[in-house]
């Protein structure tokens, strides 16, 4: 099935066939999906496609990308789209990652912060909180977290577009698959790594934004507060009566930000 | 024949609402947990066991679960310790060690081998998956669940089997010195049978390492399904599956009069019984199914978020107590349907005794345990381990032979070789004539 309004292709890398999703002409932006996969066509690409093109990779193991049994841990994935990039000839790219795709981002940074130019981070987990927890995906149903995710659920347009209704079994199968990928990269210590947090000096220089709901209840907003901490000049947002998408949940502020940082 | 004896070991002092309210026993807070009541409880089961082995059983069964107080034998390893000193004859039975969730296999290779060992060679190990909820009790990535299996067994059986010191630089588990100095009493290794529940992906791994296929309790006609599938497997690899190849376990409440046994019937049901593993996030977590098992749920159900799978009813949180009391009347309210299905026998030892040839008739397994559990009063159940012992496990004695049924110490699993196609296991006809 194609995914409604971009255009799709596959692109080898090593031994993995990668499926990417494009929208939009112009600069290239990186856009790196969290751990339920990719969600469909949102406003903010809209948005942004008017000046870019967004390159949007599924994951190995998501969606219709074949799984690559050697990818064991975020940094695996890292390496594996350091490779993408730069045999693509995006580096050095723009890039917006959200949740486990903003914690990628930034191992990406930590490894060589050069293959960025700039770098966005939507309530990106790959640190331990200083206060809080991580919310624990793997002990609730994928609707459960999903409907978790948001402040309000019922009361988020996009969501309910997204999410909403009956849950199909093309949707239970995806979400579960979305699920075992996530775990295979990142059950234990869940959704961080230990040293992030030091080698974050490594991204000094690189302009970044980091995007957050003052109610994150995935990825707390001490989190948010660490990573502007470690990374040298970055700049935090946060939106009021907003959780973990902002991109939804505060679609036009997001958009603006967003815009005004790359520009 | 060889018969045997099981229990969940459970803490039934928790109160039932609280595992209704939850839908699960799995995430019962274990503030519930009074432990001088089980230290009492642990006793009494490892003293049954004992009394099993006093009234002639051949096997004492044991399993593992880890958080709920649906099984307390957190550590069967320990258990089977404690038997192994404790008991003279019958076999020590483990299904199964969750390999997937042991994070260091060795230690697991050297822990059997000294049951082995001071048992005088009545071990017989078991390997299961572990279910869902045992792969977040242990941390154990449900992703690799699957590899961790077939590594962690592998190497369990090389620690036994290869001459050591050496190397082990698996994909999940690293070793530089393999060296156990305790081996197994048994040559070359302990056997090793494996429990079930329908999963087709097991009974074929099952068949090409001859292991014997235990069923845990599953419905006649599916259970039979899997031994076919089994035996086709076999006949592909050379040999036809016989009872040797296959076991069965199965709720059995027997009692003085038909009411008492009844009545311990029932309290199977205590808490919702398996119906109340079923919660989905506690029975399926992340990458613990297969790619082809996640498409089979997805089409079941389009929303597998019903925990229904079992039993249909409890779909939902109670919304209140009277909604809490009304499903709970709805789950006991399946008794008879148990009942029906052979899913449960109760009775004295003489009506017990044709109800049990009716089931060996059908599977024809050469292993059969009696699960007796529920929080029925201690003197009844010593009452009912006494009166299978004495008078239902002599008649089943008498039955095997009539039917032939071997078991793997009788005749070596995969030991009848064949050429062609494999012949049909167990009587499904029996089952329709039942109906």
């Amino acid at each position: 099935m194609a995914e409604k309004g971009f255009t799709e292709e596959k692109v080898r890398v090593g031994d993995t066939d990668l499926q990417v999703l494009k929208l939009g002409t112009g600069k290239p932006l990186l856009v790196m999906h969290g751990e339920m996969g990719f969600s469909g066509l949102l406003k903010w690409h809209t948005a942004l496609a008017a000046k870019r093109t967004l390159h949007i990779p599924l994951h190995p193991g998501f969606g219709k990308t074949p799984q690559a049994s050697w990818i064991m841990n975020v940094r695996d994935l890292g390496a594996f789209y350091a490779r993408y990039i730069r045999e693509q000839k995006l580096t050095p790219v723009d890039v917006i990652g959200f949740s486990l795709g903003g914690w990628l981002a930034a191992e990406m940074a930590t490894a060589n912060s050069g293959q960025f130019n700039k770098m966005v981070l939507v309530g990106a987990a790959g640190l331990r909180p200083p206060t809080g927890e991580i919310m624990d995906m793997f002990t609730r149903t994928a609707r459960n977290f999903l409907n978790e995710n948001v402040v309000d659920y019922q009361n988020t347009p996009e969501f309910s577009s997204l999410f909403g209704g009956e849950q199909t079994p093309a949707q239970y199968e995806e979400w579960e698959e979305a699920r075992a990928e996530t775990a295979r990269i990142a059950w234990a210590p869940y959704m961080f790594t230990q040293s992030m947090e030091h080698l974050l000096a490594n991204v000094a220089g690189l302009p970044t934004l980091l995007v957050w709901g003052k109610q994150d209840p995935v990825v707390p907003l001490s989190v948010a507060e660490l990573y502007h901490q470690r990374i040298a000049g970055s700049k935090l947002v946060t939106f009021d009566k907003c959780g973990h998408m902002p991109e939804i949940e505060k679609s036009a502020e997001f958009i603006k930000e967003v815009e005004s940082f790359l520009g | 024949m060889h018969i045997m004896f099981f229990t969940e070991r459970a803490y039934h002092a928790v109160p039932e609402d609280e595992v209704f309210k939850r839908r699960s026993f799995f995430g019962v807070p274990n503030k519930f947990f009074d432990a001088p009541t089980g230290a009492r409880l642990l006793n009494e089961y490892i003293d049954e066991k004992i009394m099993c082995d006093e009234l002639g059983f051949d096997g004492l069964m044991l399993n593992e679960h880890h958080g709920t107080p649906f099984c307390m034998g957190a550590v069967m390893d320990v258990e089977a310790a404690v038997l192994a000193r404790a008991t003279k004859r019958a076999k020590i039975v483990l299904l199964g060690n969750p390999i997937p969730t042991v994070a260091n296999p060795l230690r697991m290779a050297e822990e059997l081998a000294m049951i082995d060992m001071i048992s005088g060679g009545r071990l017989v190990p078991g390997w299961v998956r572990g279910a869902g909820s045992e792969q977040l009790a242990n941390n154990a990535n449900p992703a690799y669940n699957r590899e961790y299996f077939d590594e962690a067994h592998d190497l369990i059986l090389a620690a036994w089997t290869k001459p050591g010191p050496f190397r082990w630089e698996g994909k999940h588990f690293h070793y530089r010195f393999v060296n156990p100095w305790v081996l197994p009493l048994q040559k070359p290794h302990p056997p090793i049978w494996i429990p079930g529940l329908i999963s087709p992906e097991t009974v074929k791994w099952c068949a090409e390492h001859r292991y014997p296929y235990v069923a845990l309790a599953t419905l006649l006609g599916p259970t039979l399904e899997m031994f076919n599938m089994y035996a086709k497997r076999a006949a592909d690899l050379g040999y036809q599956a016989g009872p040797e190849n296959f076991g069965y376990l199965q709720p059995v409440f027997c009692a003085d009069t038909e009411e008492k046994a009844e009545a311990m019937g029932k309290n199977f049901l205590f808490g919702g019984g398996f119906a109340h593993f079923a919660r989905p996030e506690w029975m399926f977590p992340p990458g613990y199914n297969s790619k082809v098992a996640t498409r089979r749920l997805a089409e079941q159900a389009a929303n597998p978020n019903l925990p229904g799978q079992i039993t249909g009813i409890m779909d939902h949180d109670p919304t209140d107590d009277a909604d809490l009391q009304k499903l709970k009347k709805q789950l006991y309210d399946t008794y008879p349907q148990w009942l029906k299905q052979s899913q449960m026998i109760t009775g004295t030892p003489k009506t017990i005794v044709p109800k049990l040839r009716h089931v060996l008739e059908v599977l024809r397994p050469g292993i059969f345990s009696f699960w007796l559990d529920g929080p029925s009063p201690l003197k009844d159940r010593q009452r009912c381990v006494e009166l299978l012992g004495k008078e239902v496990v002599p008649a089943l004695r008498d039955i095997g032979k009539e039917l032939g049924l071997e078991d793997p110490f009788t005749r070596k699993p995969g030991s009848v070789k064949i050429s062609g196609k494999a012949e049909t296991v167990g009587r499904a006809d029996l089952i329709e004539a039942s109906a």
